[in-house]
């Protein structure tokens, strides 16, 4: 599945909030059809690197290439169409509050495609399914929903167009250990029916453990390093030393063997 | 291999008609779908092996609208086997929605009793078809409407109960309120002066240039209407006393009210609100200090102190404002409107007023800390409450003005 093409590609990022650099020339490939996991301190801008990505941030300095494309230059037709090839899941899910889940999962194909309302229920109740959400919960507001909840229905809105690409912003995070380990299942579930590419943004050793392929550690303003589990190990870096080998990275790692 | 004549026909031509809704009851039609390069074809016929539904190129959520309505018509009626053939060697790609679509064909024409089965079937499709065999039938999406008359009394009803609980809750508030001012007064070391004097600044300073320009603006406007109408039966001199009396009774503090309802009333609420939203407010209760002394006497009382004071600004500024308008229309100078005005008013006309002021801040302030304090958990609540305190306190001042109309007709001034 995996080849060497990279679907994304950052050259030479810097992002700059008044006098705060976040990131400096900072490189970064993702391939097709891996889980890659970014990694980093508080502070170390996971999340800013993913809205500079997307396009909701825009970089002081550098190129960000999607599926070949260059995201600074493009018009904004290409954009609107690249966007739906994309599907992001937010922190706490973002869902419409206005809306129902189905109705929130809807929206991509209302304002896409204009698919007909049959065919549109059918769809966004498969959706639904897919990331095992009760048939009850189509019909419910997101406050009527617990976080975990909520961040499925986030995610069935994410897949609503089939994207190529999946962006989580810390998907596990605020939710129980139970909760976080069965959304780890379902994302590289989700990932492997559907030959997704996933960027996933995470704090959550046993998340890495269990879901990627290769990780990607953000320190002093730029990839620090790339690799596998292994490479992160055996790793001298200060920081990365620290992260993957200290006491809870040598529990999750034994939770992730046992 | 039989096809229809209508499609030989077509393709002889070497065009592919678009979909005609009598097409797919048949057996033997074609569809196809294009977006940018990538086309999705079906076509249906009667072949050796059956019944067969050949779905050709990219069946991918952004081409399979089309192919929807004509799927839901394939009708195997005539079809004269008992087998029916999926053919998806033809498929150049396939995603989760497309999957759907086959698999609901394969179950609409097992419904119809024909034996189905997939051809050209790759691990990959397998997958998709599985995740699509995943979902069943029954989910309801849409939630349920009850009848127009039952939704009317129950919107009647629910308003009628939180306009109830709402006023409750009020007086509640003003009593505790009451309590806590009485407090305050016996001990006035509880009272936190530097907030007092912040929400003055904030609530009162701030607000005068707007309050100045309405005033002023309005002045002007009611002097011009004014002289206007009673310039037709000659009586333009008395477009001063009109202003000065409007103004200084009514006008002035009104407006003055309105606008500190809209610019404070709301920004109590949501600073308050802001702070319940974050359990500030929780946390404050825990360090053992009292919201009400810490978040709610400061501003209203910053309140009653400065609503006066702002009204006196907005009289002066409404008469400057008359005074321009009259000189202006009607050659009254400044010195004359000054002598005419001290005729028409005396002290009570002002006093009037400015008597109604510190009221309407009490009811300003208290709805919009009230509002603040009744905020719940989400941002949504913040914004809903904020407006609520906003209607509410324009609507009390408004109440409140009326109410004092008649107290003062009764005492005679």
């Amino acid at each position: 599945m995996i080849n060497d093409d990279p679907i994304i590609r950052v050259r030479g990022l810097r992002n700059q909030f008044g006098s705060q650099v976040v990131h400096d020339n900072l490189d970064l490939d993702v391939k097709r059809g891996e889980v890659l996991g970014i990694v980093g301190g508080s502070g170390t801008g996971k999340s800013v690197l993913l809205r500079s990505i997307v396009g909701l941030q825009r970089p002081t300095a550098g190129t960000v290439t999607v599926l070949g494309r260059t995201i600074s230059e493009m018009e904004e037709e290409e954009r609107k169409r690249l966007e739906q090839q994309w599907g992001i899941l937010f922190q706490d899910g973002a869902l419409f509050s206005a809306l129902t889940v189905a109705e929130n999962v809807q929206v991509p194909y209302r304002e896409h495609l204009g698919l007909p309302l049959d065919l549109m229920d059918e769809l966004a109740a498969l959706k639904i399914t897919m990331v095992g959400l009760p048939s009850d919960a189509c019909t419910k507001y997101p406050s009527e929903l617990s976080g975990g909840m909520r961040k499925r229905a986030g995610l069935a809105r994410a897949l609503a167009l089939d994207p190529d690409i999946l962006f989580l912003d810390e998907p596990t995070a605020g939710l129980d250990p139970i909760g976080a380990a069965a959304f780890d299942t379902l994302i590289r579930d989700l990932q492997r029916t559907l030959g997704l590419t996933v960027f996933l943004v995470t704090h959550d050793l046993d998340t890495l453990h269990a879901t990627c392929d290769r990780i990607a550690v953000l320190a002093d303003k730029r990839v620090t390093l790339q690799g596998t589990m292994d490479d992160m190990l055996r790793s001298d870096h200060p920081w990365i030393k620290e992260y993957f080998t200290g006491p809870r990275a040598r529990a999750a790692q034994a939770s992730a063997i046992g | 291999m039989t096809r229809f004549l209508w499609y030989k026909k077509l393709r002889e031509l070497g065009q592919i008609r678009p979909y005609t809704r009598r097409g797919f009851g048949r057996i033997g039609a074609i569809k196809a779908v294009m977006s940018g390069t990538t086309t999705a074809t079906l076509e249906t016929e009667e072949a050796e092996v059956g019944f067969l539904v050949r779905a050709k190129g990219a069946w991918t959520v952004r081409l399979v609208r089309d192919l929807d309505g004509p799927l839901r018509e394939i009708s195997p009626k005539r079809a004269r086997g008992r087998d029916a053939v999926i053919d998806l060697t033809g498929l150049t790609r396939l995603d989760t929605a497309g999957a759907w679509l086959l698999h609901r064909t394969s179950e609409q024409l097992r419904i119809a009793g024909l034996r189905v089965s997939y051809r050209g079937e790759t691990p990959e499709i397998r997958t998709l078809l599985d995740v699509a065999e995943g979902y069943r039938f029954g989910f309801n999406l849409r939630l349920p409407r009850p009848p127009a008359y039952i939704q009317l009394a129950d919107r009647v009803g629910a308003t009628l109960i939180s306009v109830a609980n709402e006023t409750r809750g009020l007086l509640g508030f003003f009593g505790l309120l009451l309590e806590v001012l009485w407090r305050t007064i016996k001990h006035p070391s509880r009272l936190r002066v530097v907030p007092l004097v912040h929400h003055m600044e904030r609530a009162g300073l701030d607000a005068l240039p707007i309050v100045c320009l309405m005033t002023f603006l309005i002045g002007g406007v009611l002097a011009q209407q004014g002289a206007v109408q009673l310039q037709k039966f000659g009586a333009e001199v008395f477009t001063v006393n009109m202003v000065a009396i409007t103004f200084l009774r009514e006008i002035g503090i009104l407006l003055t009210a309105i606008i500190v309802a809209g610019r404070s009333g709301s920004a109590f609420t949501a600073e308050i609100g802001s702070m319940k939203m974050r359990e500030e407010v929780d946390a404050m209760r825990t360090l053992g200090l009292d919201p009400m002394d810490m978040l709610v006497v400061p501003r209203v009382l910053a309140l009653v102190i400065m609503l006066p004071l702002l009204t006196f600004v907005a009289d002066i500024m409404g008469l400057v404002g008359g005074a321009l308008m009259v000189w202006q229309m009607l050659d009254t100078s400044p010195g004359v409107f000054i002598v005419r005005l001290s005729e028409a008013a005396d002290f009570w006309t002002f006093g009037v007023g400015i008597l109604k002021a510190p009221f309407m801040a009490l009811v300003i302030a208290m709805i919009g800390c009230y509002a603040g304090m009744r905020v719940t958990g989400s941002a949504e609540s913040v914004g809903v409450q904020t407006t609520r305190s906003v209607v509410q306190s324009i609507f009390m001042v408004i109440v409140l003005d009326a109410l004092f109309a008649v107290f003062f007709t009764a005492i005679g001034i």
